[in-house]
């Protein structure tokens, strides 16, 4: 899991049974050679084409649309240059987005490391399972499976209204229920237990990991009279750390884009109260419903340049807490 | 470990239970769902136990038509034609690709690839919307169009990582035989490579499938007209009426809808497994 993301083994890495390559033929290149080096940009074209057209232009292409009053529906010519003026909006008078931003950000501190700490949990406990981990592993990966569909969130709608099916659940104990995704207060919870719900792919990640710690040092943390708690906390975890780091990464990223469960349940508005209005949802608001798209680009970019900074964050801060048990850091 | 004792025996048993708890909590959701759909509009209301105390079939067909004028089935196709589509085009652009980034040395193979690994991290909310105006210029709105064509060009970065990954573990002593044979690298790629890369094609063909059934928000943006829509988009449409009528056939309908995925689900799990530890694919 260490090198999960790294560079391909160059193809030089391996000896080639000819003679081994000098500098002196990598100057004058073989035809060999030269025939690699065209296959390998045709054979890349399909996504350098959409490097290009799909990602790279659409990205400056939007840049540039932040910039004017750009709305889709009336022709080229009644574009206006804005400045900064959207942006400008954004921070200053528009009301939706602090709160958009802070519905955002609830979400992902709260609903990412429970997400992590359900997925470790469970891991860890079918570790120790001898008997039906396949099955178990499989069952407990259904819902993330299912993951952002439509049919899911309907679920969700269902079970938690006023009349659904968790209030029901509650009656049994004399608790007296609420219509949760109605109530502003806790509407973003029935959201992030539906995240948690989907724990099953960092788990399987997770138990992949637990896989890989060898047994030696449980034994020799044993003999030396280390307790559980302590062979958890000095063996476990600092072994498991790039791969809490790389679910970790993952799940924030799959967590700022969450859309689908958001807008389905709040029948697209992001309420009550802007309540579930996860930025995404902002985003799509200003620019397929109000057909703002150059108010919803300089929106996008601020998203871009946050999500930019937290992985930047996450990739400086790794270093002190990740441990690779080859050294490498 | 030893020979088990009485404790462990214990431990064991009570960490049994604790995962069939924890799994009951797990699979309650859709189990519910499922017995929902067989319940009979006051049941459905009333009764929250999971199976249904005089199961009907009714919901099925007044969900089936509850779209006026356009029958599920019409979505049910829009959504396979597009699933299907995205499966050839994320696994022929990916495939070749990933063989130029693991086995080819060319001009700028390392920046390329820590820009592909890049696009992994880019959240497509920001590209939505150049891109939409871009297609809304070609004419390609409410067309499976913009759904496919940017799959043909290896978008999906993911898939192009897994492969990658995939392919570094083919020894490359048998590159070079095919070269020492006479193999050019297209002929490397026909005979060597393609054929020994199937269970990493099967992983793509399977995670695109289940991704493009389950996506909504592009097949939202793009596809405007209810005879287009797809699965997802038409099961919206049963919480815009009020009364709880509908919720019936709301859940027989998306039954339905997960099912492919759990018919999927079923038939390859060792793959789906397998294809998120080997990169940390999503559902």
């Amino acid at each position: 899991m260490s090198n999960v993301i790294s560079e391909p083994a160059s193809p030089a890495a391996t000896p080639t049974r000819g003679s081994p390559p000098s500098p002196k033929r990598r100057a004058g290149q073989s035809p060999g050679r030269r025939q690699e080096g065209r296959a390998g940009l045709l054979f890349l074209s399909p996504w350098l084409l959409g490097l290009i057209g799909i990602t790279a232009f659409p990205m400056l292409f939007s840049l540039f649309l932040s910039f004017t009053n750009y709305d889709v529906l009336s022709s080229w010519e009644f574009l206006e240059f804005v400045g900064f003026d959207n942006y400008r909006k954004i921070f200053t008078t528009d009301p939706i987005f602090w709160k958009s931003v802070r519905v955002t950000l609830t979400f992902g501190l709260i609903a990412v490391p429970l997400k992590l700490a359900a997925s470790l949990g469970v891991a860890l406990l079918l570790n120790k399972a001898r008997r039906g981990v396949g099955l178990y592993r499989s069952m407990f990966y259904l819902p993330s499976l299912l993951g952002g569909s439509v049919a899911l969130a309907l679920v969700w709608l269902a079970m938690f209204n006023g009349d659904g099916a968790f209030n029901d659940f509650l009656a049994l104990f004399g608790i007296e229920g609420k219509s949760w995704i109605n109530e502003p207060d806790w509407a973003l919870a029935t959201l992030i237990v539906l995240s948690v719900w989907q724990f099953g792919a960092p788990m399987v990640i997770f138990l992949a990991g637990l896989k890989q710690v060898p047994t030696e040092l449980y034994e020799a943390a044993s003999v030396d009279g280390a307790s559980k708690l302590r062979q958890f906390f000095h063996v476990t975890l600092p072994m498991l750390s790039p791969v809490i780091f790389f679910n970790l990464v993952l799940e924030t990223i799959h967590g700022f884009q969450g859309f689908t469960a958001a807008f389905v349940i709040s029948n697209g508005t992001g309420g009550p109260v802007y309540a579930t209005k996860l930025y995404t949802l902002l985003i799509y608001d200003k620019g397929f419903t109000d057909f703002q798209m150059g108010y919803a680009s300089a929106l996008a970019w601020i998203f871009l340049a946050v999500i930019g900074l937290i992985t930047v964050v996450f990739f400086s801060t790794g270093r002190f807490w990740v441990h690779y048990s080859d050294g490498e850091k | 470990m030893g020979r088990p004792t009485a404790v462990s025996r214990v431990r064991g048993v009570i960490g049994a239970i604790v995962l069939i708890a924890i799994l009951a909590v797990v699979l309650y959701p859709l189990i519910w769902l499922l017995g929902g759909s067989f319940k009979s509009p006051t049941e459905v209301v009333s009764n929250m136990s999971l199976l249904p105390t005089e199961p009907t079939l009714g919901n099925y067909p007044d969900g089936w038509s509850y779209i006026q004028g356009v029958p599920f089935g019409t979505f049910f196709v829009n959504s396979m034609v597009i699933s299907l589509l995205s499966v050839v085009a994320n696994g022929v652009s990916c495939l070749v690709t990933a063989y130029a980034f693991a086995r080819l040395r060319f001009f700028g193979r390392k920046v390329f690839f820590a820009l592909m690994i890049g696009t992994l991290l880019l959240p497509g909310h920001v590209l939505i919307i150049p891109q939409y105006v871009m297609f809304n210029e070609f004419g390609w709105v409410d067309t499976p169009l913009p759904l496919v064509i940017p799959k043909l060009l290896a978008t999906e970065a993911f898939f192009v990582f897994l492969m990658v990954q995939f392919m570094r573990g083919i020894p490359r002593e048998l590159d070079d035989a095919a070269k020492i044979d006479g193999c050019d690298p297209y002929r490397t790629f026909r005979h060597v490579i393609l054929p020994l890369s199937r269970p990493a094609l099967i992983t793509t063909a399977i995670f695109s499938f289940i991704w493009t059934w389950n996506d909504f928000f592009t097949q939202l943006v793009y596809l405007p007209s209810v005879e287009k829509y797809t699965v997802p988009i038409a099961l919206r449409l049963f919480i815009d009426s009020s009364g709880q009528t509908s919720l019936g056939p709301m859940m027989a309908m998306s039954v339905l809808a997960l099912m492919p995925v759990f018919l999927f689900f079923l038939a390859f799990q060792r793959f789906l497994v397998e294809g998120i530890n080997t990169s940390g694919l999503k559902g």
